[in-house]
């Protein structure tokens, strides 16, 4: 469990952790967007070379982007092996039934491959350098305009910073009654797929119960404090806008007008 | 049957940027059928090593000998259920264990995945709820339903039903009720006297001064001594330097000594506190 790299944070103190986390978001989701603008060897070019850059301003060591990588491997390359089998268009190198590998395809995978390998690199970017409390604080106030739909963010953001601060509680929790089960002689590793099944639920019941407790008292404690639903309450956290989160928005903006540029060139 | 440590390492999350030291170079030899006591600051590795003894955890480097069984970094997943059978782990809260409809079921758990028969897990299970202290009425009761010094006692009968040869305990008459935990001390010390292993971690110096005849002292995942409590706590500066505290009983005589009483050795339990007290007031009234 401790190998997945993908939501966790890192600590660190490089230009990419002085951003604020709403800029970070932003960023990385409208490069999800614009990765699609893309479409020949140029802008695919510049587009590994501003994501590169990205992660080499994060100054974390490459191997913990590998770490990220490479639980996803397997779909990537089967996504490109798709790709290259079935998309048909120009040269014919090689011909087989229903596979063929033409140069549309070669060239197809290739961008695939190259497309999988930004999102999930730009996403680790974003994943290792914030944590997760300023994450649900800048997707409450990028989610804010949806109160005027009537949309309650002010509890949905309190339910998803609660939620995050519980994750590595229950994980805890998890592996804590895992080890006590597991010194009581069960066995979660051997056996069939349904004997493995069964073996969950001396976890699962527990993990249940723990965290409706978890809630319960919480809950309580959270009303003892002066907390009331719908209630005006004020801020701790604030987030600030610097100087680096213009670098990182005009950055972007050049990265999307060069795609721009080379889609007509 | 006795635990031997040979220059155990744990290292948690070794090559990722969350590797940390857990356990450093600890060796140390128990004897079979003592009442040992882990003591040490919070964070010292005592849950740590606990782990060890039945596998849960692996060595870095270095080797436990457990029951005739060398454990080592490389040792499979498979040998270890017959070490887990031998050796009984109460972890700190266990009632966050629980899970079967009944407290009987939940009982029986451990005893059915060593391989008891159905007929001799209810046996031992029953006859574990009994000693633990809870009635026959609770036994067909969901473990939901009951208090949590009941599901305590629930959760260490669960353990204690296969009978295991070394039986290890973090904490476990935390958040009792006083009588509570003295009675789960007694239940504890009887099982050590019926010649198990007994291995006890605990904040409480009172009660390793009271039960202990062993004791290990961690500190930042080092093992910094490795003595009887009696030794240990001969030395306040040295309890006191390294975030222990001293028995209520030591302590106590330490002040009479101020009034003039004077102790051979410092009194660990209660009983040999009054003695001692006693003795001293007879030779004064002697005296007069």
């Amino acid at each position: 469990m401790s190998k997945i790299i993908i939501g966790r944070y890192i600590p660190g103190n490089s230009v990419v952790y002085k951003m604020d986390p709403r800029g970070k978001i932003i960023a990385t989701f409208l490069f999800i967007v614009i990765i699609f603008l893309a479409n020949n060897w140029l802008s695919y070019l510049f587009l590994s070379f501003f994501t590169l850059l990205a992660v080499g301003a994060t100054k974390l060591k490459p191997k913990v982007f590998w770490d990220g990588v490479k639980p996803l491997i397997w779909l990537i390359l089967f996504t490109s092996v798709l790709q290259l089998f079935f998309t048909t268009g120009g040269k014919i190198y090689w011909h087989w039934g229903i596979f063929n590998v033409s140069e549309y395809g070669i060239q197809n995978s290739i961008f695939i491959f190259i497309r999988f390998v930004m999102i999930i690199l730009i996403s680790t970017v974003l994943t290792l350098t914030t944590t997760s409390l300023e994450i649900a604080d800048g997707m409450e106030w990028i989610l804010r305009p949806l109160g005027y739909l009537k949309v309650p963010v002010a509890q949905i953001a309190l339910v998803m910073s609660i939620a995050l601060r519980f994750v590595p509680t229950l994980l805890d929790q998890a592996v804590r009654i895992m080890n006590a089960q597991r010194a009581r002689g069960a066995d979660f590793n051997s056996g069939g797929l349904i004997k493995r099944i069964h073996a969950i639920i001396p976890i699962l019941i527990p993990l249940f119960i723990s965290s409706l407790t978890i809630a319960i008292d919480l809950a309580t404690a959270m009303e003892a404090r002066g907390y009331r639903e719908g209630s005006k309450r004020t801020r701790y956290r604030v987030l600030k806008w610097s100087k680096y989160d213009w670098i990182n928005l005009g950055y972007f903006a050049l990265l999307t007008l060069i795609l721009l540029l080379t889609r007509t060139y | 049957m006795s635990i031997e440590f040979k220059n155990v390492d744990y290292i948690y999350a070794p090559e990722t940027p969350f590797q940390t030291q857990g356990l450093a170079d600890i060796s140390f030899k128990i004897k079979s059928g003592s009442f040992v006591a882990i003591a040490g600051h919070t964070g010292s590795g005592k849950s740590t090593l606990m782990q060890h003894f039945d596998g849960l955890l692996l060595p870095s480097s270095g080797a436990v000998n457990i029951a005739d069984k060398t454990i080592t970094s490389n040792t499979s997943s498979k040998s270890l259920k017959e070490i887990r059978k031998k050796v009984g782990l109460v972890f700190q809260f266990p009632e966050s264990q629980l899970f079967e409809e009944t407290v009987l079921k939940d009982v029986m758990f451990g005893p059915l995945n060593f391989g008891f028969s159905e007929q001799k897990a209810k046996e031992q299970a029953i006859e574990w709820i009994e000693k633990v202290g809870l009635s026959e009425q609770v036994m067909n009761k969901s473990p939901f339903e009951l208090s949590g010094g009941q599901m305590r006692r629930v959760a260490i009968a669960g353990v204690m039903a296969y009978e295991p040869d070394i039986l290890c305990l973090d904490e476990p008459a935390a958040g009792l009720d006083p009588e509570g935990q003295k009675q789960m001390f007694d239940i504890f010390k009887n099982y050590q006297q019926e010649g198990h292993t007994v291995i006890l971690i605990s904040h409480n110096m009172d009660d390793i001064s009271q039960y202990a005849d062993d004791m290990l002292v961690l500190e930042h995942g080092r093992l910094i001594k490795h003595a009887s409590p009696k030794e240990v706590f001969s030395d306040p500066n040295w309890v006191k330097e390294h975030f222990l505290d001293e028995p209520a009983t030591s302590k106590f005589a330490r002040e009479l000594e101020k009034g003039g009483f004077q102790f051979s050795e410092m009194p660990l339990t209660i009983d040999s506190l009054v003695n001692k007290i006693a003795n001293n007031l007879k030779a004064k009234g002697g005296n007069e």
